[in-house]
């Protein structure tokens, strides 16, 4: 009776200490997690000021007026266009020639 | 030796002190389990509540509010945090040296930052929505008093060429104007909060319960088109300023789908920075002003003469005499040309002959027919402030508002009206349903008028493109275009002013299978030209010659370069 007792009390001594070991783990994987999602809100705060910034770098004005001045680009006028038909058999393509 | 044995030493005793000794101790026990009952049992909603605000804290978990993208997906309107710097003024403390640093980092004179303090004693903002960078660094300051919070902020990348279709948000990050107020709900996220445990060095150790969850606002992807967009904004923009125009709006519409692809206004302003505004600048021309638009209505009386079997593009319309008389009052031409067939009176805009059609058809038709395409009511497509413009019952006509009506005086329209309206033209009779917002599916329209009347007044508007209409410069190499000149004396203190103009031009391309209808106006040119068709026109052809070559729309027309005429020597509408 005494033995059996003896062992009881042994496991549950073993019990409660990984009980609040497994706590200890669960709260330090807990607060890391808490941690990274920060971490996930930061960056998606950062990618929205980096589309921010590449929507202000890309707009179609600035592009337009560096490809005009700086690389003296110009739209080609319809007479240089040839308008290619996906259905427009060899000879009898329709639109633009050079 | 055995002392217990010892009588000396036993204890004489009486036995009423230890029974009195163990009632007492006993009494004790017994008043120490009721506390605890009353206090573990009982009456414990309080010492938890107690115990609880020791370790859990309620969060606050923001959500964002949606982007804004055009079709492409292009970002036109995001929220990022931004810090607001606080204060409470009792408590604020710092060396003169710090208020400097914090002067320079808010960017605001060291003397404003004295007087904002001085205004209240609990709380006070110092500046709002700084960079969280700026922020981070007023923070290192270490001033005793100082708060922060984070809020957000939105930026348009877009500027001036989107203001007014976005719209923007006020300090809260709610809706005010345009697309952003239209759309409110559906953009604004709801934040939620929930219950976590913390332990004492801050850090959340268990999370509780989730008390609200956060929703993101949901993206809202436009019709618009950025690129088309840019194109038309500064080709307007050009124009208004060539004209010394007082304000201009343009709005180009995909005829196929309905969906509007661009809608710039002028004046403009930067949503970015909105200190110093003026209504001028935040009027939405397109959508919330109307006008009378003059001789862009012709159309619509020919084509209900020739629905209900009156006239036919080749009848003869006696106008010779350049002037028609109602009453008191006379309706003049600009020019004389002898009699006209109809297809002349739209190509050369006759007022006499849209006038003498007019009167040849009964007041209610008429007004169904404005109405049907969508004059007098507004197009509810949920933007905030959409006029629906003044069309009268038609029991109220006279006669000569019945033939001013038909070259679009006495009646008013929203510039947007006027484009939708145009796609019965471009549609073989239907009128589309516009969107705001990118459309997969086309929505299906309302014929109004027949095919074949559709594609007579095709072919007439496209004759007073060419030379010899009212706005050879509409034209764009490549394309059939087709279109209408209108020139209106504008409305001044319940008359007309004399030489105050609004010119418009409003049409379509490429005439064998239209897929754009542009509508442009123009208030007050006051450079010297004020007809439609040397003010509006060019407009119309950069921004449907650019916008044809952007979507790939195949030419449909020989590629020879346009013979412009000589300058001022289109026909000039009757105004």
């Amino acid at each position: 009776m005494a033995r059996i007792t003896l062992v009881l009390v042994l496991a549950l001594t073993a019990c409660a200490l990984g009980l609040v070991t497994s706590q200890h783990q669960a709260r330090k994987l807990f607060a890391e997690l808490e941690r990274e999602q920060e971490r996930a809100k930061q960056l998606e705060v950062e990618w929205g000021q980096l589309q921010l910034e590449q929507s202000t770098w890309a707009m179609h004005a600035r592009v337009e007026k560096i490809a005009r001045e700086r690389l003296r680009m110009s739209v080609p006028d319809a007479r240089r266009t040839q308008v290619v038909m996906p259905t427009a058999t060899l000879g009898e393509s329709p639109g633009g020639r050079r | 030796m055995n002392y217990a044995a010892s009588p000396v030493l036993v204890p004489q005793l009486p036995l009423w002190r230890s029974r009195l000794l163990l009632a007492l101790i006993a009494g004790g026990f017994v008043l120490l389990a009721c506390r605890a009952v009353y206090l573990q049992g009982l009456n414990n909603d309080f010492l938890q509540q107690k115990g609880e605000s020791r370790y859990s804290r309620v969060l606050e978990i923001s959500a964002n509010r949606g982007r804004i993208t055009d079709r492409h997906g292009e970002a036109l309107a995001i929220s990022t945090p931004v810090k607001s710097v606080w204060a409470i003024p009792e408590e604020v403390q710092y060396s003169s040296q710090q208020r400097a640093k914090l002067a320079a980092l808010l960017e605001l004179p060291p003397q404003e930052i004295d007087k904002r303090l001085n205004e209240a004693t609990s709380f006070v903002y110092l500046k709002r929505q700084i960079p969280p960078e700026a922020a981070e660094r007023v923070n290192e300051l270490r001033i005793t008093g100082l708060f922060q919070n984070r809020e957000y902020r939105r930026y348009y990348p877009g500027g001036e060429v989107m203001a007014h279709m976005l719209g923007f948000t006020g300090a809260s990050d709610t809706g005010q104007e345009g697309i952003e107020l239209a759309f409110q709900s559906t953009l604004a996220g709801k934040p939620g909060s929930r219950r976590v445990i913390k332990d004492r060095m801050g850090q959340i150790v268990e999370d509780m319960e989730s008390i609200r969850e956060a929703q993101n606002g949901r993206d809202l992807a436009l019709a618009l088109d950025a690129k088309l967009q840019n194109l038309a904004f500064s080709q307007l923009k050009l124009a208004v300023e060539t004209n010394k125009a007082k304000a201009g709006a343009i709005v180009v519409l995909d005829a196929k789908t309905g969906e509007v692809l661009a809608l710039a206004n002028l004046p403009t302003y930067n949503p970015n920075n909105r200190s110093r505004l003026s209504g001028a600048q935040l009027r939405n021309r397109v959508i919330t002003d109307t006008f009378e638009p003059g001789s862009t209505l012709k159309p619509f009386t020919v084509a209900l003469a020739m629905e209900i079997g009156k006239i036919t593009p080749e009848s003869m319309i006696a106008t010779a005499s350049g002037s028609l008389a109602i009453g008191k009052a006379t309706i003049h031409d600009a020019h004389r040309f002898g009699d006209m067939s109809v297809t002349q009176v739209i190509q050369r805009s006759s007022n006499v002959g849209a006038a003498k059609i007019a009167l040849g058809l009964p007041a209610a038709a008429m007004w169904r027919m404005f109405d049907q395409v969508g004059f007098g009511s507004a197009p509810r497509l949920g933007f905030p402030g959409e006029a629906g413009g003044k069309l009268r019952a038609y029991q109220t006509w006279r006669p000569i508002e019945q033939a001013t009506m038909a070259y679009g005086h006495g009646i008013s329209v929203s510039l947007l009206q006027l484009a939708r309206a145009y796609t019965i033209f471009a549609r073989d009779g239907e009128l589309m349903p516009l969107s705001l917002l990118r459309v997969d599916a086309p929505l299906a329209g309302r014929q109004v008028i027949s095919p074949e009347t559709a594609r007579k007044l095709r072919d007439m508007l496209e004759l007073a493109v060419q030379p010899g209409g009212t706005a050879p410069k509409a034209r764009v190499m490549g394309y059939r275009v087709a279109g209408k000149t209108g020139t209106a004396h504008k409305e001044e203190n319940g008359g007309y002013a004399a030489h105050k103009y609004v010119s418009s031009f409003v049409g379509f391309a490429p005439v064998s299978d239209p897929r754009l209808v542009i509508a442009v106006m123009l208030d007050e040119p006051s450079a010297g030209q004020y007809y439609g068709g040397a003010v509006a026109a060019p407009v119309f052809s950069a921004v449907m010659g650019g916008a044809l070559r952007m979507l790939g729309v195949p030419p449909d027309a020989p590629l020879k370069p346009l013979e412009l005429p000589p300058e001022g020597s289109e026909i000039k509408e009757g105004v």
